[in-house]
């Protein structure tokens, strides 16, 4: 350090050329406006999520009643239907919803469809914030090489989505989507924790692999009750990731019944 | 001279960065090519999991980005910072630890992503254990990087190391903050964050994993390899500092651009259009500041091959700021969104701009690291044209293809509806995903090329001895 030529400053600018820790926090600072800015009033500003200006759009019930209980026989008993409003996920679908996750879909589908009529009447109603407040990750994507999936839920018969997974170009002779035969085979929850002599040594505690995704996903806000992480074991028994990735695909955009007389966002 | 700076500068880092760099580029444009081809023909998804589109294309991505484009960020950066500094890296250790720990970071990458082991943030795949990996080797980068600069023998800090320590903060803070997530596995996580929120967040790191990783850093390499490739200053000294700090505060908030018209509130998006526009402002500065400094010299390109992939890159760069604000635009983007005319603006940008400076970078750094000729100044040649070519080709693809999607979408017949249902606009698309492929393999091509040249440079060196009596050579400063 000693061998540097003394410099006898003459801006700010030069200053922080002969000083690497001044470049060093003025940089720092400069970089960390812009998200400040753009990033931090989303937490706050209540006009970002469209349900404190109309409840209705969250179920009402979410955290308080399980979303579906299975008896012993194997019977659901729902405490939701279709339109009630947007709630967290049951066992099932976010099994589906990690599979969704795992394939890529996302890079394919969007899943955000935008106010313009040609969106309108091929997707449906606009895409709201709300919707996806129990996303995480969101699924909004950023192409389209195949249609958006928003509310593909109830468009098609489970039938139809189960061949169309498995070997798309049956159905629909030109489309570019991969094949997923795969999905078929593979069992939903299976237990693929690491035991060594009886000992767990990955994950620690109890219960199937989507009863620690589901109580992962409560730490971080999504309003699951104990019985909706019970009910996972039965929900998934003998299910493959077929069957969870269609339920997925089924449930997305039925959560919110919409009234066009309603402008819920400006 | 040249070969005292062989026990002045640590150049083995350098050159391991450099080698690896040129492996990557070869790698990560073959899996491109693949995932373009399974899109033009899909029976080459097989079936099969690891092969499928959709987890393939992150692997393609990550590692032309963080394989190559780090490869090659470590590689330039390591070498410019001693030079301009006119000392050693502060630290050997670490600068060995950041080679090793980012090509295991690769190494999971190839691994883990084929299996499906994602946090599905596009760019931002790479699960928990990796990213604390990828945090830690980057600080230790960093680190090395600011020390050096710390102990430097030059008064002022020269502005190629501006860009790089601009560049280097900012992915901390985005790496850190978007890969804020909940483990409930091994390889598996969900992100702190939901829905708008972590759409905001997401687009934040993803637009400044191109404009910092991608844009500010090889800014840095252009501040440095440009005028010594030129040997001439560059062009304007003031044009430099206002290109700073113009790129340091205005590309943070342009991420919203990417959530026009969704259920982002307007605003976000609006500021982030309305900055979009402004950034043509010091981009363009910044490009006529490289390409000026060749005036007086332009002669230079019809001999120089590697002067002229740094100013076609600059080229290159400048059209691709240019269309990234004009796709920022509310009325554009409504069209734009959702179609490949975003894949060919990225590509534009990634193959035109990022690959040719780090091409043209790393053909200046074999003849100073390896102290001979390149094996052949033809094969030079010959790369030049087929990754021009094949770029071209791939956007002018995407230009047709993206924009006919976005006007086939909203088309209405004479009755009122819909023209087309969306089948038809994928059927339309297969013969640009056709040419897009092979724009693609000419690129690839072009890269298969360069690593055979630089091997046989290497081999060259190595036969003639000259790395050996460089090596040999005492230190002279």
């Amino acid at each position: 350090m000693s061998d540097r030529a003394k410099v006898r400053v003459k801006s700010l600018q030069e200053w922080l050329e002969v000083n690497v820790w001044g470049l060093l926090i003025a940089t720092a600072l400069v970089l960390s406006v812009g998200g400040l800015v753009e990033i931090v009033p989303l937490f706050y500003l209540k006009g970002t999520m469209e349900h404190n200006a109309f409840p209705e759009i969250v179920w009402d019930k979410a955290g308080q009643e399980p979303i579906v209980t299975v008896d012993e026989a194997g019977k659901e008993q729902w405490n939701w239907q279709p339109g009630d409003g947007v709630r967290p996920y049951t066992a099932l679908e976010l099994a589906g919803r990690d599979i969704y996750q795992r394939e890529g879909c996302y890079l394919c589908h969007s899943q955000m469809i935008r106010p313009f009529r040609d969106e309108k009447e091929r997707y449906g109603h606009y895409s709201l914030a709300s919707e996806s407040m129990f996303d995480h990750p969101f699924q909004w994507g950023s192409k389209r090489t195949g249609p958006d999936l928003a509310r593909v839920g109830g468009k098609y018969s489970n039938d139809w989505q189960r061949q169309h997974l498995y070997d798309p170009r049956a159905l629909v002779p030109e489309s570019v989507m991969p094949g997923y035969p795969w999905l078929d085979t593979t069992a939903a929850d299976p237990d693929r924790s690491l035991r060594v002599f009886g000992f767990t040594l990955w994950p620690a505690g109890t219960g199937s692999r989507m009863q620690r995704h589901m109580e992962g996903l409560r730490h971080v806000g999504v309003p699951y009750t104990d019985a909706d992480i019970a009910a996972a074991e039965r929900l998934l028994d003998g299910k493959s990731e077929m069957d969870a990735l269609v339920a997925y695909l089924q449930v997305l955009g039925t959560m919110v019944a919409f009234d066009d007389a309603k402008a819920y966002r400006e | 001279m040249q070969a005292s700076l062989e026990q002045k500068y640590n150049f083995d880092i350098v050159r391991w960065f450099t080698i690896m760099a040129v492996v990557y580029l070869v790698l990560g444009a073959a899996f491109g090519v693949y995932i373009a081809s399974e899109l033009a023909w899909p029976f080459l998804n097989f079936d099969s999991p690891y092969l499928s589109f959709g987890r393939l294309r992150p692997l393609h991505t990550n590692t032309v980005i963080f394989a190559f484009g780090g490869c090659t960020l470590m590689a330039t950066a390591f070498y410019s910072v001693q030079r301009t500094c006119g000392v050693r890296l502060w630290s050997d250790t670490l600068a060995r630890f950041t080679f090793w720990g980012w090509n295991a970071v690769i190494v999971l990458a190839v691994l883990t992503l084929p299996l499906g082991l994602t946090q599905s943030k596009e760019y931002a795949e790479l699960e928990w254990p990796i990213d604390i990996l990828i945090a830690v080797v980057w600080l230790a980068f960093t680190f090395n990087f600011i020390m050096t600069i710390a102990k430097r023998k030059s008064s002022h800090i020269y502005v190629s190391n501006w860009f790089f320590l601009g560049m280097m903060i900012m992915i901390v803070y985005l790496h850190v903050v978007n890969s804020l997530a909940i483990p409930v596995g091994l390889f598996k996580s969900y992100s702190i964050f939901s829905g708008v929120q972590d759409a905001m967040i997401q687009w934040w790191w993803g637009h400044n994993a191109v404009g910092f990783y991608l844009t500010a850093g090889f800014l840095g390499i252009m501040y440095y390899f440009v005028p010594k490739q030129a040997g001439r200053p560059i062009y304007s000294y003031r044009l430099s500092v206002i290109h700073f700090w113009a790129l340091m505060f205005g590309y943070v908030w342009l991420g919203a651009h990417h959530l026009q018209y969704t259920a982002l509130p307007d605003w976000t998006g609006s500021l982030g259009a309305a900055i979009s526009l402004a950034m043509i402002i010091p981009s363009w500065g910044g490009a006529v500041n490289g390409m000026m400094t060749l005036s007086g010299a332009w002669d230079r390109l019809r001999t120089d091959y590697v002067l002229r992939f740094l100013i076609m890159a600059l080229a290159f760069y400048a059209m691709s700021t240019f269309e990234g604000p004009v796709m920022a635009l509310k009325s554009v983007n409504a069209l734009s969104h959702y179609t490949d005319w975003t894949i060919g603006h990225v590509h534009s940008g990634a193959l035109g701009w990022v690959a040719g400076i780090s091409i043209g970078a790393i053909y200046h750094l074999m003849i100073r690291l390896y102290h001979t000729e390149m094996y052949s100044e033809r094969l030079i040649n010959l790369h030049f044209w087929t990754a021009t070519i094949g770029t071209v080709i791939y956007i002018v693809a995407m230009w047709v293809s993206g924009i006919m999607q976005g006007l086939m979408w909203r088309a209405y017949d004479e009755y009122g509806t819909l023209a087309y249902t969306f089948v038809e606009s994928v059927d339309a698309m297969h013969p640009y995903y056709a040419m897009r492929a092979i724009g693609g393999m000419i690129f690839l091509f072009g890269a298969a090329v360069m690593l055979f040249n630089v091997l046989m440079t290497v081999r060259k060196s190595v036969v003639e001895g000259r790395l050996q009596q460089a090596r040999a050579l005492p230190a002279m400063a």
